[in-house]
């Protein structure tokens, strides 16, 4: 089974709001450019090409239909699309290549939050007989994880600040002296709404070292998920983040991409994976700085893999979320070799 | 690489893209199956049950597989209507649909005789007014119909509420007597649609009775709509392009039957209408003769509504109608087939 | 190629009806799971991962149901996945299971795909328009009806031939005893004399709405060596994607489904398809469907199909039986529909498939398509492993 790599990586830039439309394709005919320029390649050397996106951002059936005008699908193109982070899109290609059908793949994902409220929209993912009629929404459902957390001593809102600060040169002091906007949560503790799209090209390794100097050789990849239901496990974990990393080798990660769009959740993740201090967490800004919906994880992945690209790191974790609360998990190590 | 960013940015565009509100929604008919049914027929008496999982665990609410062994679940256990606040969180700003108006705590809440929590409401007045470990009971709507909203919230065990409850949702019919089977949920979701700059440009020319199509730069081809990509080849649509309203009927057919939606009296004729100088052929109506007289290749031109009914849509024009001319060769239009 | 082999274990479907409002949702994807697992010999502790496939959440409402499915699935503390790839989704979520097991990562998979339209409103799901559109309102029916038409004229075909397809559906899904519609005494008469919907398709020409849900186990080799009475070994698997609409597209004979079909049958080292497949189990929403992808599948020559039909050699019997279960003018739960033709193509060369089942069905064909007949899916499954 051939190894598969990181090839290429563009996004798309991280706007509150994008003019474009909700089938991604103004947000995604420039990062095509970009991710061909950047690896040399064009979309006829493109085996498999798969998408993550969701009908629910864009308020339409089929909406994922429409982006494909940005690829240029003719002559016809071998192509797939699930309806989740474009990071699950990552793990199909990934198989593909795994299998021998395809040698190089592209991946895409996007979305545009701000055409609706995404905060309500979300309350569509929990179980529609007895919980989504009473529309909790994803900032309340992650201020009672957080509650948890505090009250058994997990954490501490200063160490919430803590991550909300890293990075941004804010002071960890006047970040608590905010006041709560979903009691216990603060501002600087929530993910902002993003409109984005990112791409991956992915290859085997042999034809990545023909793109790139030092390929990000996806070493393995993990994904599990958890009980949805919310009352019944113990949020102050993510088991399915615990099972993803026990399958993988994490000795030696220098750096760690988490998709975490609620401070908490990094301590979370990090506990999960058993990340110690000597490793670098989110140098990108993660999804605090930016967390377009759809694609936020795919660029966990990517921005993961361009360090591996420029020698920042030597072997590198990558982590993609889906559903609330951290309910299900996707973990992937990416070294240099 | 920024040069060609920029060529396909929107800066292009003197005017922003067109945008109006997209509201989906409909009132989903959710058949519950044994489990909830029992669960939610309790609820209309005024009682609640939970069902014991395969670790003896008490689910409330109750589900229908055990999240442990996956099997199927059916030895049911009465529960208290009081219980123990287990974690919360305090929301601000209730969006719409959510069991209170007023700003109230979400909260995982351990009803006496459960082993897990459930997420609901707690009318708790202010975040000064709950903590975790505090006891609440359920606060029952005043119209009770057999779904989760007949718990119309949770209060402070000992406060007191008769602020009148929200009107019960809509009820599925049954029969007198029988176990309720059948709960409504009404999904109403609000967006902001936004056309592209390219359909913009086009449905702005339509609100002054013009019919704008684009040019592909790679591939020459004319598109009406013009596209955010052309589809084969992923660039924008750029040069603009005036067609006549005429044009012919490359295929089509007969509407005869009475759906949800529709405006039209069957029958009508649905066809595809290839203007004259355009490559692709859109959908619209042809009325004006009988519809057994309508052939591929007939020519037809548009027939516009009054001048002051016209707005940014398609809808300007009413429908085609034939010219009297001789039907286009089939040769001719064969390959938009 | 380094793909390992891979099995169809088991299968399992719902009954399918216009409602099921006998069950929840996860109730009713149970109904098909439990029998899959039965019919496969496996138990929750076999399975290594769980590949969901459905169409637009919109229909019922949920987003991304695959989360609140996770316990029912049995998926929790496993690997789960999603996929959508509209009406096609059916058959690219069986070719996603399999490639868990043919990239090496599993020993045995749980596939299920269904729908339960009638929470909401099929026609109502499919019509949504966006603003600014012109609401020309005909519906899927209205949206393929033009483009048969186009076959027709292209073709020459004469105008019974849809009645012939619906006629023989039909009788077929009535030896089906999960199909939704049981018509054992409908004849090409009767469908002629059916009320016109979009002309020229027919009310019987036309799939019914249907909840409903198919499920399979998929295993590796050694798996599909234990199973009792012989798996269904994969042979080869495509799926190919064009725009819905271009300049210049081919609607009728999309090149999209003509060139899956074509790497199908390369990696099947298929040369006469006609010859060399025993029974066809292929998406036919509405009854002209069959002779257009007759052709654009390669089993018969452009313009042709049609003779094909008319001659009675899709007919149970025929030369190449085309939906012996009765197909999706029998029973039509969108996401469901495309997993129900790979598994009925399994079925038939595991010699399953009971009152419908072809005589020596060695090599059967499962196909799927999807959206505005932009996307393919297919397999080839046969009762010996590919050489």
């Amino acid at each position: 089974m051939p190894d598969v790599a990181i090839a290429g990586f563009a996004k798309a830039p991280n706007v509150r709001e994008t003019e474009g439309t909700t089938n991604g394709v103004e947000m995604l005919v420039p990062i095509f450019a970009e991710v061909f320029a950047q690896t040399g390649l064009s979309k006829k050397d493109i085996g498999f090409w798969c998408s993550g996106s969701s009908d629910y951002l864009a308020g339409r059936a089929f909406s994922f239909i429409a982006a494909v005008d940005a690829i240029g699908a003719f002559p016809p193109i071998h192509e797939s699309h699930v309806e989740m982070d474009a990071a699950w899109a990552l793990y199909e290609a990934w198989l593909k290549i795994k299998m021998g059908e395809v040698e190089t793949a592209l991946v895409y994902g996007f979305g545009k939050s701000s055409a609706g409220q995404l905060r309500r929209v979300l309350a569509l993912q929990l179980d529609p007989y007895v919980v989504t009629p009473l529309w909790p929404d994803s900032v309340s459902i992650a201020g009672i994880q957080a509650r948890s957390g505090l009250e058994a001593g997990l954490w501490s809102e200063k160490d919430l600040a803590e991550v909300a600060a890293r990075g941004t040169g804010k002071d960890v002091a006047e970040l608590l002296d905010t006041p709560y906007y979903a009691d216990p949560l603060r501002r600087h503790d929530i993910a902002p709404i993003t409109d984005g799209a990112a791409v991956i090209v992915l290859s085997t390794v042999e034809r990545a070292r023909e793109i790139v100097e030092r390929p990000a050789v996806i070493t393995g990849i993990e994904h599990r998920v958890d009980s949805p239901v919310l009352g019944a496990r113990d949020l102050t974990r993510s088991p399915s983040t615990e099972a993803a990393g026990k399958a993988l080798d994490l000795d030696g990660v220098d750096l760690a991409e988490l998709h975490a769009p609620f401070t908490h959740q990094e301590l979370i993740l990090r506990t999960a994976l058993g990340l110690g201090d000597g490793v670098k967490i989110n140098p990108s800004g993660g999804a605090l700085a930016a967390n377009p919906m759809f694609s936020a994880g795919l660029a966990r992945i990517g921005e993961a893999a361009v360090r591996i690209h420029s020698g920042e790191s030597r072997k590198a974790v990558a982590h993609a979320t889906s559903g609330p609360a951290l309910q299900q998990n996707l973990v992937t190590v990416l070294e240099a070799r | 690489m920024s040069a060609e960013r920029e060529r396909v940015s929107l800066k292009d565009v003197t005017e922003t893209p067109l945008a109006a509100p997209l509201n989906v929604g409909f009132d989903y008919t959710r058949s519950t199956g044994p489990v909830l049914g029992r669960f939610v027929t309790a609820l209309r008496e005024r009682r609640i049950e939970g069902i014991r999982g395969s670790d003896g665990r008490v689910h409330v609410p109750p589900v229908e597989y055990d999240p442990v062994t996956a099997e199927q679940l059916d030895e049911f256990v009465p529960v208290s209507e009081e219980g123990t606040v287990v974690s919360w969180s305090w929301c601000p700003e209730p969006l719409d649909g959510q069991p209170l108006s007023r700003p109230f705590a979400w909260a995982l809440v351990k009803l006496d005789g459960s082993d897990t929590a459930m997420l609901h409401a707690v009318d708790a007045g202010s975040p000064e007014n709950i903590h975790s470990g505090q006891r609440v009971r359920v606060r029952w709507a005043e119209e009770v119909v057999g779904h989760i909203r007949d718990i119309a919230y949770f209060l402070p065990v000992g406060a007191e509420d008769t602020t009148p409850t929200e009107p019960a949702p809509p009820v599925a019919d049954r029969e007198e007597g029988a176990p309720i089977s059948v709960v409504i949920t009404p999904v109403h979701l609000k967006y902001m649609h936004s056309a592209s700059p390219e359909e913009s440009t086009y449905l702005r020319g339509l609100a002054e009775g013009k019919m704008i199509g684009q040019r592909c730069p790679a591939c020459g081809k004319v598109y009406i709509p013009p596209r955010g990509a052309c589809p084969t080849d992923g660039v924008p649509t750029t040069e603009e392009v005036e067609l006549p309203d005429t044009g012919i009927v490359t295929t089509f057919c007969i509407v005869n039957v009475p759906f949800l939606g529709q405006r039209l009296k069957p029958p009508y004729v649905a066809a595809y209408i290839l203007l004259d100088g355009a490559d692709i052929a859109f959908l619209h109506l042809v009325l004006g003769c009988a519809a057994e007289d309508v052939k591929m290749g007939m020519r037809v031109r548009a027939a516009w509504k009054p001048r002051d009914q016209w707005w940014t849509s398609l809808e300007n024009i009413s429908h085609f109608e034939p010219t009297g001319e001789p039907d286009a060769a089939y040769e001719t239009f064969a390959h938009h087939l | 190629m380094t793909k390992q082999l891979t099995a169809v274990l088991g299968t399992g479907q719902t009954h399918h009806r216009a409602k099921r409002q006998d069950v929840s949702m996860p109730g009713l994807l149970r109904e098909a799971i439990d029998r899959a697992m039965t019919d496969a010999q496996v138990e929750w502790a076999d399975i290594d991962a769980v590949v969901l496939g459905k169409a637009p959440d919109l229909f019922e409402g949920v987003m991304m149901p695959e989360l609140f499915l996770a316990d029912s699935l049995g998926a929790t503390g496993k690997p789960l996945l999603r996929v959508h790839t509209a009406g096609s989704v059916g058959g690219s979520t069986a070719l996603v299971a399999a490639s868990l097991i043919q990239s090496g990562v599993h020993r045995r998979v749980l596939t299920v795909a269904y729908e339960k339209q009638s929470e909401s409103n099929a026609m109502w799901g499919l019509s949504i328009l966006p603003p600014f559109q012109m609401p020309v309102g005909a519906g899927a029916g209205g949206y393929f009806a033009p483009h048969v038409r186009s076959y027709i004229r292209r073709s020459g075909a004469p105008e019974h031939i849809g009645a012939i397809v619906a006629a023989k559906d039909r009788r077929n899904g009535a030896l089906n005893p999960y199909a939704h519609l049981q018509q054992p005494d409908i004849t090409v008469e009767s469908v002629r004399a059916s009320q016109m919907l979009w002309d020229p398709i027919r009310y019987d020409e036309t799939c019914p709405s249907s909840d409903g849900a198919c499920a399979m186990v998929l295993g590796d080799e050694a798996a599909g060596d234990a199973v009792e009475g012989g798996a269904a070994w994969i042979h080869a698997t495509a799926m190919r994607t064009e725009p819905t609409t271009f300049a210049g597209r081919d609607q009728v004979n999309p090149r999209a489904g003509r060139e899956a079909a074509a790497a199908l049958w390369a990696e099947a080292g298929i040369t006469d398809p006609m010859s060399e497949v025993d029974v066809a189990e292929i998406y036919v929403p509405f009854s002209w469907f069959e002779p257009m992808w007759l052709e654009n599948l390669g089993f018969a020559p452009e313009g042709e199909g049609w003779k094909v039909t008319e001659k009675g050699e899709t007919a149970i019997g025929g030369r190449l039986p085309c939906n012996p279960s009765g197909g999706v003018l029998s029973s039509n739960p969108i996401g469901a529909s495309g997993m129900l033709r790979f598994s009925e193509a399994a079925k038939q060369v595991m010699g399953r498939a009971g009152d419908y089942q072809v005589d020596g069905a060695r090599r059967a064909l499962g196909h799927a398509y999807g959206g505005g007949s932009q996307y393919f899916s297919m397999w080839l499954v046969g009762s010996e492993k590919p050489s």
